[in-house]
């Protein structure tokens, strides 16, 4: 896959709005109830009752299914989720200028808050206490994907081509077919794209959500992260090591049954109409289409539909007429009106909660604490990207080698790096390394690899012509990666650069504090903050974390990745 | 005429344009008019064409009867009732094809018929009729990607003449096509409409192309621009088929060049009134590469100074979307005039033509900046500010208090290309900064 997208690279484009003020407080004013909620009900909850997990690796192919079926729950949810939001924010741009920014926000916020600040609340809401965490666990997954699935939906459906929009309407085709005709088809390539990274991240909150304390409340679902947490209780590399072969196992079949066939089926719906790229191809999807009763079952899955577009049949995209536009006027103001309201209660909440325990000194400490983790990350992209860059273009540049290790680049993205932290940890401790340095490197483990598959993408769609070129003036050394190749690969490093840094951060939580057996690690920095804070069941401390990180992180990317993109973009696209 | 159909004064119309008038809200509320005072009706029987160049409202107008988008004022009629959405009886073909990639060609042709949620057996057989009848015969399977050009547009009009429209819409359906292509499926088109095997009654061809409207057309309505007007309503009575180089062809091409641009010459006197002859001006966005080899085209043999446009237009293949509007630059610029459908060369003009590079420049540079103020007002301005730079956004400002802001920057971008040529100032695209900073 060459084509390259990171979730807010697709985002409005300009200087902060007011929007994003908004959709800042709006977003933390409802963590904090939540939060609230929970601290209401957590205390008739005791300790929960689950079947422990073994260490017989022969459960494995059980556990596996059960976090696998997890995570198809949640991508379901995600695409839920996708077709109604992005497609609100797209048609209402008055809905759309607050809920755009809203996505925004939601996607810097640190994904395990989402855990700990809705864990309790769900496990209340849920008769059975399992189910409840069943719900958390999906729940959790479905933050780690559905946000850049609708930016990438929401980014198509605002560019779907005058004309063909003119053509389903001049052919009076309802708005419910014109959206399952023209505007999902036209968004679906993107938005597989965009599943497929989701998944990625996806995995490694699995493993993350299935065992976790919040507080007196500890969850173990049967599962492979529940697996892995009894293992680095246990000390058992063994155990690791099988964990690791099942999870390998679990992605390379998740590839060829699901995201192979979706590929090369979404590919046809690929909008550039030139011939002569090569088509992806996958047996699964060839299999399933020379099949009669799939043929048959998808008649009657599209007999189905057209009944459902029949009973929610509008008016074949008539034009507003006036009463409609004072109608849908009021709306807006009324919807107006009710932000303003939710903004002033969010604030009022986040007060009430905050204010009374927490001091201005809590406020700098944690600020304080986001710079170091900030810090770390930066130090670790520049040095990822000192090694994965040149590395990334001599690959490139090379068909064959590419041809190879893209896909192992693209699965090593993929796969949970938190399965791996063991190793380290057992190594940290067996040499009494420094914490504060040696966890470090765990942030970046995974989300490393985005980097060099970016800048592997960018080195092959280098035109030959560009190559010739430089070879024919004989622009070689230092000069030939300054004035050609560098350039050449700067929006895909840019690219890749954006969502290593996202995931350091997300990383960051899980990274910082690290157990192997008794011994427990932490780095000082804004993610074992955040950590702990969950562990002792803090909701103050978290809502604090969770608010300085996301400040740190929007701040990041509006005033440097966001231009950085920009400016790549203009500078050194090519085409 | 297609020969279902006699003229006859007493048919009811197909379509009836009343007063139609087109207007977009500008960023600062002000009203930008794009279609003013419309009138049009096309009878059974008729294709009647919409000439005019880019920006003269004719797209808006195919729009407006295609019930896409709403007058601001006056009113559409189809069959005598009003238009108030996409109406069935009305379908349209669109210049970029507009397929929908991910179909096959039957299931782009069947489309059209399945919202009217017709039968299954009706919508297959009209559809492979639609195929069959505009010549895709076996490729009812392909993707629109598999396709040339030409065989796209040819699902285009599939998929507009299956519904059995009343009045087909054409929005520049050739433009996109090479010229063979086009011309190729042209004929096919005159041929099916001549014999009458279409299911269609009216037809409105919008293009910029005036041969295709003379060969095409029953009637030519000429549009002018700023705002989008109808100024004269031609009839074509050379018989079908029309040949290109029948004289009565070749004179009425002539004829509209004519038309097109005296009446040019009294737009560009409503211009001037209506959106001031100061620093307001619109500028085109020619290249000055053209402006040079229109100069030197027609200063040399056999034009030596003075060119009728439709042989320049044929001599240098331009359509008239970018012949006139270099055209006009030239006499913006008072290196030429135009009249009645020629183009002559003033003296400076042909001094341009035979000067050097560099007294070329320098000859372009005194010209832009005596006759466009524009040019002499960010000039001055740099001149006077210690720094000798200022913000492009600072023009853009004023120019948008005059013109939409797409206009401002399309009138921005013209100059600084022409700027540059001339080098009476520089422009950093990068950080929106002009300069003085390679000066003559």
């Amino acid at each position: 896959m060459s084509t390259t997208r990171t979730a807010w690279s697709t985002a409005s484009r300009g200087a902060p709005s007011r929007f994003d003020v908004i959709a800042f407080v709006l977003v933390l004013g409802l963590l904090a109830f939540f939060a609230a909620a929970s601290k209401g009900v957590m205390a008739p909850i005791s300790s929960l009752d689950v079947t422990p997990v073994s260490l017989d690796p022969w459960r494995l192919p059980y556990l596996v299914a059960r976090s696998t079926l997890r995570m198809l729950a949640a991508l379901s949810l995600s695409l839920l989720f996708t077709f109604t939001y992005a497609t609100w924010a797209a048609k209402s741009p008055r809905a759309g200028r607050i809920l755009i920014p809203v996505l925004d926000v939601l996607q810097s916020i640190p994904i395990l808050t989402f855990l700990s600040v809705t864990l309790v609340f769900f496990m209340s809401l849920a008769p059975g206490r399992v189910l409840g965490a069943e719900i958390a666990a999906v729940f959790v997954i479905f933050t780690s994907q559905a946000w850049n699935m609708a930016f990438s939906f929401y980014q198509s459906l605002r560019t779907v081509p005058n004309e063909l929009t003119e053509a389903a309407r001049s052919f009076r085709l309802s708005s419910w077919s014109r959206f399952w005709r023209l505007e999902v088809p036209f968004g679906m390539p993107p938005l597989v794209w965009n599943m497929m990274m989701s998944m990625s991240g996806g995995w490694f909150f699995v493993v993350a959500s299935e065992a976790i304390s919040v507080g007196p409340t500890t969850v173990t679902l049967p599962g492979i992260g529940a697996y892995i947490d009894l293992a680095i209780r246990q000390k058992d590399l063994h155990a690791v090591s099988y964990a690791i072969l099942a999870m390998l196992c679990v992605i390379l079949i998740y590839d060829q049954l699901l995201f192979r066939p979706l590929v090369a089926w979404s590919d046809r719906f690929r909008f550039d109409s030139e011939p002569g790229a090569p088509v992806p191809s996958s047996w699964v999807l060839d299999a399933l289409a020379g099949s009669r009763l799939i043929a048959r079952a998808l008649r009657r899955l599209r007999g189905f539909g057209r009944m459902l577009g029949a009973a929610v049949r509008v008016a074949p995209g008539s034009m507003s007429s006036d009463a409609a536009a004072a109608n849908a006027e009021n709306l807006d103001r009324i919807a107006t009106g009710t932000v303003a309201c939710l903004l002033g209660l969010a604030v009022w909440q986040a007060a009430r909660f905050l204010a009374p325990d927490l001091g201005l000194h809590d406020l700098l400490s944690t600020l304080g604490l986001g710079a170091i983790t900030a810090v770390r990350v930066f130090a670790l992209i520049a040095l990822a990207s000192l090694v994965w860059v040149p590395v990334g273009i001599y690959v490139g540049l090379r068909p064959k080698v590419a041809r190879v290790v893209q896909p192992v680049a693209q699965f090593l993205a993929a796969f949970p790096n938190n399965l791996l932290f063991p190793f380290a940890v057992a190594a940290i401790v067996a040499f009494k390394l420094n914490a504060n340095i040696w966890l470090s490197p765990l942030m970046i483990l995974g989300t490393q690899w985005y980097i060099l598959f970016n800048v592997v993408a960018g080195a092959s769609a280098m035109p030959g012509e560009m190559r010739h070129v430089s070879n024919n003036f004989h622009v070689k050394g230092w000069l030939w990666w300054r004035k050609i190749a560098l350039p050449a690969v700067m929006p895909f490093y840019v690219t890749g650069a954006i969502t290593a840094s996202g995931g350091s951060w997300n990383a960051a939580i899980v990274a910082e504090v690290a157990s192997w057996g008794d011994e427990h690690l932490a780095a000082t920095g804004l993610g074992s903050y955040i950590a702990n804070a969950t562990t002792d069941g803090d909701f103050h401390r978290i809502v604090l974390g969770t608010v300085t990180m996301c400040f740190y992180v929007l701040l990041i990317n509006r005033l440097l990745w966001r231009p950085l993109y920009y400016y790549a973009e203009r500078k050194f696209r090519l085409s | 005429m297609n020969a279902n159909y006699k003229i006859n004064a007493d048919t009811q119309p197909l379509l009836d344009v009343v007063h139609a008038r087109k207007s977009f809200i500008k960023g600062d509320g002000g009203e930008l008019l794009v279609l003013d005072d419309v009138n049009l009706t096309v009878r059974p029987g008729e294709i009647v064409g919409l000439l005019g160049r880019s920006g003269s409202g004719k797209s808006t107008l195919l729009r407006l009867i295609a019930g896409l988008s709403k007058p601001s004022g006056g009113a559409v009629n189809y069959l005598g009732s009003p238009v108030t959405g996409p109406a069935e009886g009305i379908s349209m073909v669109f210049q970029s094809f507009a397929l929908f990639p991910w179909l096959t060609v039957y299931e782009n042709v069947a489309l059209g018929l399945e919202a009217m949620r017709l039968p299954r057996d009706e919508i297959r057989r009209r559809s492979l009729a639609a195929i069959d009848l505009i010549g895709l015969d076996g490729f009812e399977s392909a993707y629109p990607r598999e396709l040339s050009g030409g065989m796209r547009q040819r699902v285009g009009f599939a998929r507009a003449l299956v519904v059995h429209p009343n009045i087909l819409l054409m929005d520049e359906p050739f433009s996109a096509l090479d010229v063979l292509t086009a011309e190729t499926l042209r004929t096919d088109f005159l041929e099916l409409w001549s014999d009458g095997r279409m299911p269609i009654k009216g037809v409105i061809l919008v293009t910029h192309n005036i041969e295709e409207a003379v060969q095409m057309c029953d009637r030519i309505l000429v549009f002018a621009t700023n705002p989008g007007r109808i100024v004269s309503d031609i009839q074509v009575a050379i018989p079908r088929p029309r040949d290109r180089n029948d004289p009565a062809f070749a004179e009425l091409v002539e004829q509209i060049y004519v038309e097109m641009t005296a009446k040019k010459g009294r737009a560009t006197a409503r211009v001037s009134q209506t959106s001031g002859s100061g620093i307001d001006m619109i500028l085109p966005r020619v290249s000055s590469n053209i402006l040079a080899g229109l100069l030197e085209t027609v200063a040399a043999p056999p034009f030596s100074g003075r060119a009728d446009l439709p042989e320049i237009a044929s001599e240098l293949t331009l359509e008239i979307d970018e012949l006139f509007p270099a055209a006009e630059t030239l006499q913006m610029l008072r290196f030429a005039e135009l009249e009645g459908g020629d183009i002559h060369l003033l003296p400076e003009g042909i001094a341009f033509a035979d000067a050097e590079v560099d007294e070329r420049k320098r000859l372009f540079a005194r010209h832009l900046l005596a006759y466009v103020p524009l040019a002499a007002h960010i000039r001055r301005i740099l001149d006077e500010r210690r720094t000798h730079a200022a913000p492009s956004s600072r023009f853009l400002d004023e120019l948008e208090d005059h013109m939409s802001p797409e206009v401002a920057e399309d009138t921005l971008r013209a100059l600084v290309s022409w700027a540059r040529y001339a080098e009476i100032f520089a422009y950093d695209d990068e950080t929106g900064q002009f300069s003085l900073e390679n000066p003559t």
